[in-house]
């Protein structure tokens, strides 16, 4: 971040403007970029999950609106942007409104703490992880809200739902994730995913080492964003739609949006954290082979990004495998499912993530 | 002015027609035909209706798929009040369309849902094929486009249920239906 500040100044003063402008504004910027990619990733997101569930069933999905479809998801967002919005008579009205917004807070934060490339995290502090952790619990709370301040016993169960499903599947989250600050001996991802890098290329990853815990946290985070087979809250044959059975228009699009950025994050993390994050799966950057001079230089953060976000859009693309595949968990089983079996798998893990750090102390995750 | 108001009118009308979330709600045998519909031979996500939503918060069509009763009206009275405007209606069937089979001979079937809620496009047969669904669909998409801000008063007027015509049903305004003495 200090490289990209330093440039920053420098290119304001061959122009003459004042440091001043360029300490205010460089830190408003971030900020503009994280809106608008995330809004243009997340209708992306959108159209790529109907796309890919139309192909996997044997349809076209949609493919009218604009080339081959990709307006499909602006149309979607600007109806109901412009659809009327309905608040119950016996709802909570002020709590109603209030946690379609509150919903959208937590993630956008989470998307800051990533490192995108080596020099570009938004905010980079000591402990990433660890406020990235107690972040991603947040979105329930006001999911809670929702459903509490509906008036309505759908939505009632629908939140009670979400919030026992967290509860449930964040304890083997926090346990697979302290297997991971043990192997990397840092609670900052961008050490995290220094540490990944080693001279066996791929095989540096955490997911090689720390395997089980690979499996067990790709399983929490389809449940921790209610992805099918763990879609329980908006389970549709039986609670019409979960949470957000009373919210229409811009406010159902809120949560519809924050579902999706949440994932988006939430695979973001997953490969920050097993594979390897920004760093090139082919071993050494190709940047400085295709640019020549500066260009080089600078073309290298985005080729570190290009990686992450190829990285994570292949999670997304098998997230979204499972759902074409898998029928939904029944309500008990989902809980069962954590307590008594991933738990004790995950706590198994975090201990044989130290012996193997023990004895390898000095050799390739040093 | 005419210009602004036809340029708005272009991209709401574009953004309406093209994502016509459909409302969960099947009947009868019409609704077999309504999940063929969206099934892989004739796929209703490319026009980007594959969105059927269960609460009709989010709803914006309501494909009525089958016979009405007497005893349904009142369910199907109070689905279409609690969705959102704007909002469409597609009669499916020939039951919906005027009673069908069911015409006067019924002592139980409503004789078509427009007596209930104003209905936009009618699709008679029995039952219509997915292909004349897919038609329905994009008939209403032609007709969405042709609207237009200014006109929105005619157009919430012909889209109010025309509640005291339909005999022995009272709605009030919290939409109880109450059944009054025949």
């Amino acid at each position: 971040m200090n490289y990209l500040y330093f440039l920053y100044i420098e290119f304001l003063a061959k122009h003459n403007i004042p440091q001043m402008f360029g300490d205010i504004t460089f830190y408003v910027i971030p900020c503009c970029i994280i809106f608008v990619a995330i809004l243009i990733v997340i209708l992306a997101l959108v159209l790529f999950e109907r796309k890919l569930l139309g192909w996997f069933t044997q349809r076209k999905g949609p493919n009218r609106v604009g080339l081959w479809g990709i307006l499909q998801t602006v149309a979607d967002a600007l109806k109901l942007l412009c659809k009327e919005n309905v608040t119950p008579n016996g709802a909570d009205k002020f709590i109603f409104n209030l946690a379609p917004i509150l919903i959208f807070v937590p993630v956008l934060i989470l998307l800051g703490l990533i490192p995108y490339s080596s020099e570009f995290t938004f905010m980079n502090f000591q402990t990433n992880l660890l406020i990235y952790v107690i972040l991603a619990t947040m979105p329930v709370l006001s999911i809670l809200l929702a459903g509490w301040a509906s008036n309505n016993k759908y939505s009632l169960i629908g939140a009670i739902r979400n919030v026992a499903q967290i509860l449930a599947y964040e304890l083997p989250v926090a346990f697979t994730v302290l297997s991971i600050i043990v192997l990397a001996s840092s609670i900052n991802l961008t050490q995290i995913t220094l540490a990944q890098s080693s001279q066996l290329g791929v095989l540096g990853w955490f997911c090689f080492p720390c395997v089980i815990g690979f499996i067990i946290m790709f399983i929490c985070f389809l449940a921790e964003t209610n992805r099918c087979p763990f879609d329980l809250p908006e389970a549709e044959s039986e609670l019409i739609a979960g949470y957000n059975t009373e919210y229409s228009g811009m406010r159902f699009a809120m949560f519809y949006l924050s579902e999706y950025a949440m994932l988006f994050a939430n695979s973001l993390l997953f490969s920050v954290l097993f594979l390897g994050g920004y760093l090139s799966p082919l071993g050494k950057y190709l940047s400085p082979m295709l640019f020549t001079g500066s260009l080089g230089g600078i073309m290298i953060y985005f080729e570190q990004a290009f990686w992450l976000l190829l990285k994570s859009f292949v999670v997304i693309f098998i997230m979204i495998w499972v759902r074409a595949t898998l029928p939904r968990m029944a309500s008990f089983d989902l809980l069962k499912f954590s307590w008594t079996i991933l738990l004790p798998i995950s706590i198994l893990n975090l201990f044989i993530m130290v012996i193997l750090k023990y004895f390898m102390m000095g050799g390739v995750y040093a | 002015m005419n210009v602004i108001v036809t340029s708005i009118d272009y991209i709401l009308n574009w953004s309406r027609a093209n994502s016509l979330w459909p409302l969960t709600f099947a009947t009868s045998c019409c609704g077999i035909e309504m999940m063929q519909t969206v099934a892989s031979n004739n796929d209703i996500a490319r026009f980007g209706s594959e969105v059927f939503r269960g609460s009709p918060r989010q709803a914006d069509l309501l494909i009525c798929a089958g016979t009405i009763t007497h005893k349904m009206a009142p369910a199907l009275l109070r689905l279409y009040e609690q969705m959102p405007e704007p909002k469409y209606v597609i009669a499916m069937g020939a039951c919906t369309c005027g009673g069908g089979m069911f015409n006067e001979t019924s002592y139980s079937v409503v004789n078509g849902i427009d007596k209930i809620i104003p209905v936009d496009i009618y699709l008679p047969m029995c039952p219509p094929k997915p292909e004349s669904l897919l038609d329905a669909i994009r008939k209403l998409q032609k007709e969405i486009k042709n609207e237009s801000i200014s006109k929105r008063h005619e157009f919430m007027e012909n889209h109010t249920p025309k509640l005291k015509e339909y005999c022995g049903l009272l709605v009030d305004n919290d939409f109880t239906v109450t059944k009054i003495g025949v």
